[in-house]
C-alpha cells in the first residue's frame, strides 16, 4: 500500500509537471497566447508617439542607458491619430522632471526597439498618470534612406551637373545593356 | 551471405511492423486496467525527470552560450531567446529527450520484458490464458507514448530557463527583450512541431524497446544484446525520423 502511495504520488508530480510545461509552451511563450502573471510594482505614465515602429510590450525605458522600467501597452487613439504607450516606472525612480524628453531608439544596427528617457529641467516630477509631453517617434531606417537619396538628388541638380550625371549615366548604361542583350536573344 | 543479412533484415522489419499491429489491438483493452498503465507512466516519466531536468538546464546554458557568442557578432544578442526558444521547441528538446528516453527507459523495458521471456513467466502467462500482450506489452508501450511529449514539455521549458540564466543574468541581454522577443517569433505550430515530433519519437522509441525485449533470445547474452540493439535502433531511428519530420514541417 506504502509503495503504491509513492507511485502514484510521483506520477501525479509528473503529469502536473508535463502539463505546466505544455501550459506554458502555449500560453506563455506565443505572442498570441494568454498572459498570466500579475502586474509588477512602481507608477505609470503615458506618452504620445506618431510612430512607435517596431517598439513592443516589454521593451527598457531608460534614461543615460540604465534601465528605469519597461513598456506595459501600446494602443492607438483614434481621436488624435496617434500611437498612445504606457509605461511602467519603477517605485524607485520617483524624481524624473515631468518635461523629461521620450524618444524611441534602437539597441545595435538591428536590435530592438526602447524607449529612452532625457531628463528636463523641471523642479516637478512625473507621477502615476502623467503624461509626457515632448516625444520622437521611432526612426525608421527606409525613411532615412529616402530622405538621403531625395537630398542627394536634388543638390545634385541645383550645384553641380557632374555629381548628378553619375546615377543616371549608371542607369542609361543599365538600360542599353539590357536591350543589346535582348538584341542578341531575339537574333537566336 | 549477404542475402542472409538482407533476409533477415527483411524479417525484423516485418516482426516489428507486425507486434505494432498487435499492440494497437491491444492498447484499447489494456485501459481497462489503469493502474497497469499508472505504473508505467511512472517508470518511463517520472523516473527519467531528473535527467530530462538536469541535460534540459545545461543544453538551454550552452544553447545561451553558443548563441550569445554567435549572435554578438552580428550586432543582435536580442535574437538570442528567438534562437534558443525555436531551437529547443523545434529539434534539441524532441529529439534529446527520445535519446536520453532510449537509454533512460528503452533499456529498462527491454531488459525487464527479456528477463521475464527468459525466465518464461510471458510463457506463464500464455498457459494461465492470459495475454501478455494486453498485460504486459501494451501498458508499457502506452507508458513511454505518454510519457515522452510531457518529457519534452519540460526540457523545453527548462532549456528555456537555461539559456535566460545564461543570456540576462551572466551576459546582461535585457529580461524585458529577451522574452518579448522570444514571443513575438515564436507561434503555435512551433510547439505544435516539437509535440509532434516527440509523440513520434514516443512511439519508435516504445515501440522498438518493447518488441526487442518481447522477442529477446531467452539467455543471459540475448538479454544483453537485445538491450543493446533497442539503445541503437532507438536513437538511429529517432534521428533518421527527424530528418523527415523537419522536412515536412519546414
Amino acid at each position: 500500500m506504502r509503495a503504491n502511495r509513492t507511485l502514484e504520488i510521483g506520477t501525479g508530480l509528473f503529469v502536473l509537471l508535463g502539463f505546466a510545461a505544455l501550459l506554458f509552451l502555449t500560453t506563455q511563450l506565443p505572442a498570441s497566447g494568454l498572459k498570466l502573471g500579475g502586474a509588477k510594482a512602481g507608477y505609470h505614465v503615458t506618452a504620445d508617439f506618431d510612430n512607435v515602429g517596431d517598439l513592443k510590450v516589454g521593451s527598457p525605458v531608460s534614461m543615460s542607458g540604465v534601465r528605469l522600467g519597461d513598456v506595459e501597452d501600446i494602443h492607438f487613439d483614434p481621436k488624435d491619430y496617434k500611437a498612445v504607450v504606457r509605461i511602467r516606472i519603477d517605485p524607485s525612480y520617483r524624481q524624473i522632471p515631468d518635461d523629461s524628453f521620450a524618444s524611441i531608439e534602437t539597441q545595435g544596427l538591428l536590435g530592438g526597439k526602447y524607449i529612452s528617457l532625457s531628463p528636463g529641467g523641471s523642479d516637478t516630477f512625473l507621477k502615476d498618470g502623467s503624461r509626457i509631453e515632448q516625444t520622437q517617434s521611432a526612426i525608421v531606417l527606409e525613411n532615412l534612406i529616402n530622405k538621403f537619396f531625395a537630398n542627394y538628388s536634388s543638390r545634385g541638380g541645383n550645384d553641380s551637373q557632374g555629381q548628378a550625371e553619375v546615377p543616371s549615366k549608371g542607369a542609361g548604361a543599365q538600360g542599353k545593356g539590357s536591350e543589346s542583350q535582348g538584341n542578341t536573344e531575339s537574333k537566336r | 551471405m549477404s542475402n542472409g543479412y538482407l533476409l533477415e533484415g527483411l524479417r525484423r522489419l516485418g516482426s516489428v511492423a507486425i507486434f505494432f499491429l498487435q499492440l494497437l489491438v491491444q492498447c484499447l483493452p489494456s485501459l481497462g486496467r489503469p493502474r497497469l498503465l499508472v505504473k508505467q507512466i511512472y517508470n518511463a516519466g517520472a523516473r527519467s525527470l531528473i535527467i530530462i531536468m538536469l541535460s534540459g538546464l545545461f543544453v538551454g546554458m550552452v544553447l545561451g552560450l553558443q548563441g550569445y557568442d554567435l549572435l554578438r557578432r552580428f550586432g543582435s544578442e536580442e535574437a538570442l531567446g528567438t534562437a534558443a526558444a525555436l531551437g529547443l521547441l523545434r529539434e534539441l528538446a524532441p529529439v534529446i529527450t527520445a535519446l536520453l528516453f532510449a537509454g533512460r527507459a528503452g533499456t529498462a523495458l527491454t531488459s525487464e520484458i527479456g528477463l521475464m521471456r527468459a525466465t518464461d513467466q510471458l510463457t506463464a502467462m500464455e498457459i494461465m490464458a492470459v495475454d501478455p500482450l494486453r498485460y504486459v506489452a501494451a501498458p508499457r508501450f502506452l507508458g513511454g507514448v505518454i510519457a515522452m511529449p510531457l518529457l519534452t514539455a519540460i526540457f523545453s521549458v527548462i532549456g528555456l530557463y537555461g539559456a535566460q540564466l545564461i543570456g540576462v543574468q551572466l551576459m546582461g541581454v535585457d529580461r524585458g527583450v529577451f522574452w518579448s522577443q522570444t514571443q513575438d517569433s515564436v507561434a503555435l505550430h512551433d510547439v505544435n512541431e516539437g509535440m509532434v515530433k516527440s509523440l513520434v519519437f514516443g512511439v519508435a522509441c516504445s515501440l522498438i524497446a518493447v518488441h526487442e525485449g518481447y522477442h529477446a533470445e531467452p539467455t543471459a547474452e540475448g538479454v544483453g544484446l537485445a538491450t543493446t540493439r533497442t539503445v541503437v535502433a532507438s536513437s538511429v531511428l529517432t534521428l533518421l525520423l527527424d530528418y523527415v519530420l523537419t522536412a515536412e514541417f519546414l
